[in-house]
């Protein structure tokens, strides 16, 4: 089984179609990896589903970089 | 390439336009489900489609109502491809003598329902990377006409919510496009007096009313996989009263 920081980080690397170690944990998905608002709200969704859990408007707003989104996880998931 | 298999929903399927829609579609092999405002509508729907598609109630004011359509989509088709927001009211009224409430549900029905309906499907064709969203909007949006103040608000305004969500969702293969009829042969036009049509038709370099096909056909190419790189557009189908 797999950690929440790598499933996240798998589904940050298909969603942004970036390579594996440019997902450091302090980069931003806008400015470091090159995604634009869409891909971000697209990365929520993928991240919804893959922990089956619904992530707030507010909350997934303040999901901006790799760190960020492992938290959100980690502190929300069922699993 | 064809549109069989693809799943559509028509709002305002009943009669008219939307009949016209969901007819064609279905023509091209689409499964379509089509919507109306109370269960005798929906089941006049279930009847003309037969094993097309089905009918459906749905206010389309409802944000709850609107969920629950979807995910009945989603659990019995697994898919949506098309939606054309066609359902539409109108209550005309001189600016001057217009109530809060008849200015409120034509924007309502009109314009802020679709924006709940695309919202809704937004998810499922942004995974799938594929999506039609066709707006029927009115010649009255771009030319304005007098005694109908909120309708033209209304109809306008789609045409700048569709070039918005278009750019905003392009690059996800998925298009959002309007249908500007001019004069159709439906009961919102029977409803006009003589007189009425009569200077209508003197507007009208094709000299008669629009056919609700016609519609449909306008429709059914924007929602076709040979449209797919039309977006934000919005087509007038108006036999010549207002070129833009």
């Amino acid at each position: 089984m797999s950690t929440i920081e790598e499933r996240v980080k798998k589904i940050i690397i298909e969603q942004l179609g970036v390579k594996e170690e440019e997902v450091k944990p302090e980069a931003s998905f806008e400015n470091d990896l090159g995604a634009d608002s869409l891909d971000t709200v697209e990365l929520v969704m993928a991240l919804e589903e893959e922990f089956e859990t619904e992530i707030p408007d507010e909350e997934a707003e303040k999901i901006k970089t790799v760190q960020s989104a492992i938290d959100y996880v980690t502190n929300h998931a069922n699993d | 390439m064809t549109m069989a298999g693809q799943v559509a929903l028509v709002t305002g399927a009943s009669r008219g336009i939307g009949k016209a829609i969901a007819e064609a579609l279905v023509a091209q092999g689409v499964t379509v489900v089509g919507t109306a405002t109370t269960q005798q509508g929906a089941d006049a729907i279930s009847a003309y489609l037969a094993d097309k598609g089905e009918g459906v109630a749905l206010n389309v004011t409802d944000a709850d109502s609107i969920d629950a359509v979807l995910k009945h989509i989603d659990e019995r088709y697994g898919q949506l491809d098309i939606l054309v927001n066609n359902a539409g009211i109108t209550r005309d009224n001189l600016l001057m003598r217009m109530k809060e409430d008849e200015w409120d549900s034509v924007l309502d029905t009109n314009l802020k329902a679709v924006f709940r309906l695309s919202k809704g499907v937004m998810r499922g064709m942004m995974k799938r990377r594929s999506g039609r969203i066709i707006n029927i909007s009115s010649v009255v949006g771009t030319t304005g006409n007098p005694g109908q103040a909120n309708y033209c608000a209304a109809k306008a305004g789609l045409v700048g919510f569709t070039k918005a969500l278009a750019q905003e969702i392009a690059a996800r293969g998925i298009t959002v496009n309007c249908v500007a009829p001019g004069f159709i042969d439906t009961d919102m036009t029977k409803s006009l007096t003589e007189d009425q049509q009569q200077a209508i038709f003197a507007n009208i370099p094709a000299a008669r009313l629009g056919q609700p096909e016609e519609i449909a056909a306008a429709v059914t190419f924007l929602a076709s996989p040979g449209a797919a790189y039309i977006t934000g557009e919005t087509i007038h189908v108006n036999g010549g009263m207002a070129m833009v």
